[in-house]
């Protein structure tokens, strides 16, 4: 069978719907198109039995109760009004929230912001295998802290924190848990009671549904925990989270979750066994390649790889059938090279050489051999072009040199 | 990020990739930029003593498809000129010529930076070692 191009693997970044999904959304969008939260008439009812239904197949996939499912527009309001929500509900509690430096953005402007208005903040160091030291999370404790924000799969290096040492650290100290699942949930098993999780966000996109709709999961019992709303208005959400649902959205992200949990054993023995063959084949075939953090710990769908001496940009250049990510500055709207990976003490240098496979659902062992033969190729083509390559064979130490920069 | 044709004409056909013998004493070295930018570039000229005119020109860089399309243009362009002629090339003749877009800026800036350096490695090979001069008291 021919490939077709250009190959799709930056499944971190968003997935594509898979078609059962969308033929689960279609009739939410004609006939069965009423608002959830009309009471008297049959459309209505009929929204309202299908969010009630993808409300379970969220719940199933994260062993929570649907009650407990808070559907928002996705993962990065569900972290906003995770620690919004908590901050202002526990104000009188304390003032003292703990993440790390790896977390989204979307967790790390969100307490930033909050330190703005009088918050204080713990942002955790990680090791170079890209996690937190948990003896640094237990000093970090204090009486005024209320909330430990800490994602369980990081968006770049797929690195997974010791989630469930976390949740019992966090039940012991009596503070609340939050952790941005986004990466992780679909993908390998996530259960909020093992786990001790108070506080999880989802989102839609990252596991084959709909773009525009998350969830966060709110714990009702042991305990019972509480958040401010962002958003104010109809009260629907139990109050959480007012405005019209996305009901076609939110039956899609449900049919997500459910083809999930049915297939994700074979689907993450599937995924482990294209990330090796990738793996190895690059391996195999370049030298000064390394994996950016934990590899045992890590979700089965990533690979981050420095290829030293060979700038991220013009390696994504080089294969621009293929759609992977880079860590390099070139790449970022801030001209910076990835936080993530400097937060590891990767180097800059090496930083700018990196690149994201993210592995999903769609991909065949066709398309990781092709892969791997143009990042080979280019690769090898581009050392060629390196000054630091050759430099490097030379016997020259980079790092001890004076480099006159602009 | 869209390319323009050149940018990604050089990209695919670098022309003049390679490098000269470094201890040429007719062969001048320009390496400039740092790997923590994400930007190295390595440009070497062999210079005919008499005339002044660069014979040959090779580069090889490390950086986006942008920085190795500015240092593959300045090799084009610095062959066969007079080492005056080539201090005189300008970033902005880089830009222009390439359609560089704001953020690649920088990349133009750092071919010119490889030339003046090439020439000004050049330069010191040629002048007789000289004493070094006698630092003032302060």
């Amino acid at each position: 069978m021919a490939l077709k191009l250009p190959i799709y693997m930056d499944n971190h970044a968003t997935t594509p719907v898979d078609p059962r999904v969308v033929e689960a959304m279609l009739p939410y969008f004609t006939n069965q198109f009423g608002n959830a939260a009309s009471r008297n008439h049959p459309f209505g009812w009929e929204a309202e039995k299908a969010v009630e239904t993808a409300r379970e197949q969220i719940a199933a996939l994260i062993h929570a109760s649907p009650k407990e499912i808070i559907f928002t527009s996705g993962a990065t309001e569900s972290d906003n009004l995770a620690i919004k929500g908590v901050a202002e509900m526990y104000r009188e509690k304390g003032n003292h929230i703990i993440t790390m430096v790896i977390e989204h953005k979307a967790v790390l402007d969100t307490c930033k912001r909050l330190e703005k208005y009088g918050y204080q903040v713990t942002y955790l160091p990680v090791g170079k295998d890209g996690r937190i030291d948990l003896d640094d999370l237990r000093r970090a404790i204090t009486p005024k802290t209320i909330l430990i924000s800490l994602m369980y799969a990081n968006n770049e290096i797929g690195v997974l924190q010791p989630i469930e040492e976390i949740g019992r650290l966090a039940k012991e100290h009596k503070v609340l848990f939050h952790t941005d699942a986004t990466q992780a949930v679909g993908k390998i098993p996530f259960d909020v009671e093992k786990f001790n999780v108070d506080l999880a966000s989802l989102s839609a996109h990252k596991m084959y549904g709909p773009k525009g709709v998350g969830a966060l999961y709110v714990r009702r019992k042991n305990p019972r925990v509480q958040v401010a709303p962002l958003i104010d208005g109809g009260g629907h959400e139990r109050g959480m989270r007012s405005g019209t649902l996305n009901v076609p959205s939110i039956v899609g992200f449900g049919k997500a979750c459910e083809l999930a949990r049915a297939e994700m054993p074979a689907e993450m023995e599937r995924m482990r066994g294209l990330r090796e063959r990738l793996q190895n084949n690059l391996f195999g075939r370049l030298d000064e390649v390394y994996i950016n953090g934990s590899l045992e710990h890590r979700l089965p769908n990533n690979l981050n790889v420095s290829f030293a001496y060979v700038e991220g940009e013009s390696l994504l250049m080089g294969i621009n059938d293929i759609a992977v990510s880079s860590g390099s500055a070139c790449t970022s709207a801030t001209l910076e090279p990835s936080y993530v990976l400097k937060a590891l003490g990767v180097g800059e240098d090496l930083a700018h050489t990196s690149i994201r496979f993210g592995l999903g659902r769609f991909n065949t062992e066709e398309e990781v051999d092709y892969v791997a033969d143009r990042v080979v190729e280019t690769v090898t083509r581009l050392r060629e072009l390196s000054p630091l390559y050759e430099m490097a064979k030379e016997g020259v130490d980079l790092k001890s040199m004076q480099w006159k920069a602009e | 990020m869209a390319y323009s044709d050149k940018v990604l004409d050089h990209y695919k056909n670098p022309r003049n990739v390679g490098s000269l013998p470094k201890d040429d004493p007719n062969v001048g070295t320009g390496l400039v930029g740092a790997p923590e930018c994400g930007d190295v570039m390595k440009l070497q000229m062999k210079i005919n003593p008499q005339t002044q005119v660069i014979e040959d020109a090779k580069f090889k860089t490390f950086g986006c498809g942008s920085a190795i399309a500015s240092s593959s243009l300045a090799t084009e362009w610095v062959k066969g000129k007079t080492v005056d002629e080539a201090l005189t090339i300008k970033n902005v003749e880089i830009v222009k010529e390439l359609n560089l877009p704001p953020v690649k800026i920088h990349c133009s800036v750092l071919a010119e930076d490889a030339i003046k350096a090439a020439i000004a490695d050049y330069r010191k090979k040629r002048v007789p070692a000289q004493q070094p001069a006698a630092t003032p008291a302060d």
